[in-house]
């Protein structure tokens, strides 16, 4: 980390607890660095919390990237919010450690509990909570006077321009439509430049209409900001929309972890996410078709034809294929509507949700897809790990 | 036609004055403890607020009676008091003010609370997200939130101060200039057969606690709550 705002002395408790943290890791390594495998580097999330309430247990030990977004991802009720809020030391009784990109905030074994107001972060409620009795500017301005000038790397033109609020500004919180509170929020969050952002189901209270409106000023925050996102969501579509990263939460424990890609495209998920199984991919738009009014997506292994889509020829483009969307034959079939053939290998082949499903695990070259198919063709196909087949993906939905 | 006499000008005067300074040390008082009402998780909690909302339940003269021997000379009150030089508080402006207060503190005290309550947790975490340290929170963003709590309390804590009778006979006795407020010398003018003076402070009092409680309720959504 080249730079580091709490050097300057804005925080001397912190940057105390940031010393104390650097020298206990290193002594930790000299002593049983073998034990430990790899060295911790500075950079990512060490998250590692327990709590309990009654009725329900949170009990996660996580490492997590220091950029991008990572999705916590589960039912209500799975601890993805209260895990979130243990983050922000929102949760008094949460006992464990946790260290953002070299920071320490909480390690209770050492008596380390650093208060909320101390910890760079900014937090992004579901219901967007500004402050009733300020304007918009001064909603946003609550949190930027209380960080030092130097420590001010988000401008307030910046953040209003990035979360288009201009006009809004002047305007008391109860005049603003849903979606507006929430992108002030939001930018409120960001004007306190945080070392990392959470974000708790930002978008669960809006209509369909409002999301629309607010995903993209969120991928646009996704591509500027140099901060890790930990994201809350129980929507399938938002978490392979915006995230890196998938956390997936079931009764306070993680059930998977890792990256979007390869998580998705598991097979050993629990149940409640094999319903709606399929896997994520980032494509480059390679061709138009204007005469078929098609757009080709070239992926590691192959491609498929979508709809024309007025994107320009290089982009990328994330889109889903939902296993039930696929379906698999032993020769290239001849004389289908299907436009999308794709030569896959057979990874693996499980049980699905449902007793007459098996989900079928492929690698097109590179690309991990899923097929959804009844346990009686794969059967009669004979599947088996290593053998060669044609994927026919009947439709592709395209994200963003 | 009889009129106020200078006596009963003097008596309006010491009330509006003992009600003004109650109402500030009520409010000084009661926002602490209000606030540690609203957000205590303590065992502690259900005893405090009993014993604050005793005055709402007994009669005056107990509570004027248990204060009279506690700012006595053998009372601890009163030990106290004597120790620091202040002399004795019965009798005096002083004592009036801190019978006053005890008084009516549940009627500043349960607004308050009620106010601080109905903010919630939320508003407090998000101030806290935006680097807003303890005390920080409490005064730039629970205060201005309780804001017609603290209206109410206000109206409250003031006029009942004005419209009280016992506590202050028990501990203030009858001094003109000093301890005789209105509710007193609307006794004596009735004890004097004086009706025509009692009625004109008697209807006095009578349109302030209206227009005062007219305040209260008329305003829009009463929103802080009263007592209760």
């Amino acid at each position: 980390m080249a730079e580091h705002p709490l050097a300057t002395g804005a925080s001397t408790a912190i940057a105390a607890h940031a010393v104390a943290t650097a020298a206990t890791a290193s002594a930790a390594t000299g002593a049983s660095g073998a034990a430990q495998g790899p060295t911790p580097s500075a950079a990512g999330i060490e998250a590692r919390f327990a709590v309990d309430y009654a009725g329900f247990r949170l009990d996660v030990d996580l490492r997590l990237p220091g950029r991008g977004v990572t999705a916590l991802f589960g039912h209500s009720g799975s601890g993805k919010t209260t895990l979130l809020r243990c983050v922000a030391g929102l949760e008094p009784a949460a006992r464990g450690r946790l260290v953002v990109n070299g920071e320490c905030w909480q390690d209770d074994a050492r008596g380390i509990q650093v208060p909320t107001h101390r910890r760079e972060l900014g937090y992004v409620f579901q219901e967007a909570s500004l402050f009733p009795h300020l304007s918009v500017r001064r909603n946003l301005e609550f949190g930027l006077r209380r960080i030092p000038t130097a420590a001010r790397r988000v401008r307030l033109e910046h953040a209003v321009a990035l979360l288009g609020i201009e006009a809004l500004l002047e305007r008391m919180p109860d005049r603003l439509s849903g979606g507006e509170r929430q992108r002030v929020g939001m930018a409120r969050a960001l004007l306190t430049s945080p070392r990392i952002l959470l974000m708790d189901e930002p978008l669960a209270a809006l209509d369909h209409r409002r999301k629309q409106e607010i995903l993209p000023y969120l991928e646009r925050l996704h591509d500027e900001l140099d901060i890790p996102v930990l994201y809350v969501s129980h929507s399938p579509d938002e978490v392979v929309r915006l995230a890196d990263h998938v956390v997936m939460l079931g009764a306070g424990k993680v059930m998977a972890a890792g990256e979007l890609h390869a998580t998705m495209a598991r097979l050993d998920l629990p149940t409640a996410f094999t319903e709606d199984a399929g896997v994520v991919v980032d494509g480059t738009v390679a061709e138009h078709d204007d005469h078929d009014h098609l757009t080709r997506l070239d992926f590691p292994g192959g491609a498929v034809w979508v709809q024309r889509q007025p994107v320009a020829l290089g982009r990328r483009l994330r889109f889903r294929i939902h296993a039930r969307d696929v379906s698999l034959a032993d020769h290239k079939v001849e004389g289908t509507s299907i436009v999308n053939l794709i030569a896959v290998t057979v990874k693996e082949v499980v049980g699905a949700d449902s007793p007459a499903h098996v989900l079928v695990g492929l690698d097109a070259g590179g690309t991990a897809l899923i097929a959804r198919i009844t346990r009686r063709s794969s059967a009669q196909l004979g599947l088996r790990p290593g053998l060669r087949m044609w994927a026919q993906i009947k439709s592709v939905a395209l994200l963003g | 036609m009889p009129t106020l006499t200078g006596a009963d000008w003097s008596a309006i005067r010491l009330t509006l004055e003992l009600a003004a300074v109650s109402t500030v040390v009520l409010l000084l008082l009661g926002t602490p403890l209000a606030w540690w009402l609203a957000c205590t998780r303590s065992r502690w909690k259900g005893v405090v607020g009993a014993v604050v909302a005793l005055p709402l339940v007994l009669p005056p003269t107990v509570i004027g009676f248990y204060l009279l021997v506690a700012m006595g000379p053998n009372g601890p009150l009163g030990r106290l008091t004597e120790a620091l030089g202040l002399g004795l508080l019965p009798f005096s402006f002083a004592g009036l003010v801190v019978g006053s207060v005890v008084y009516s503190l549940p009627f500043v005290v349960q607004p308050l609370a009620n106010a601080f309550e109905a903010i919630g947790r939320r508003p407090l975490e998000v101030a806290a997200t935006l680097r807003a340290g303890p005390w920080d929170r409490f005064f730039n963003v629970a205060l201005p939130l309780a804001r017609p709590g603290f209206v109410t309390a206000t109206i409250l804590g003031f006029a009942h101060t004005v419209g009280e009778f016992g506590v202050v006979l028990m501990i203030g006795g009858n001094i003109p200039d000093r301890t005789r407020v209105v509710s007193v010398a609307i006794y004596d003018h009735v004890e004097a057969l004086e009706y025509a003076q009692a009625h004109w402070l008697s209807a006095g009092m009578l349109a302030f606690s209206f227009v005062v409680l007219l305040a209260l309720y008329g305003r829009r959504g009463n929103a802080g709550g009263g007592v209760g």
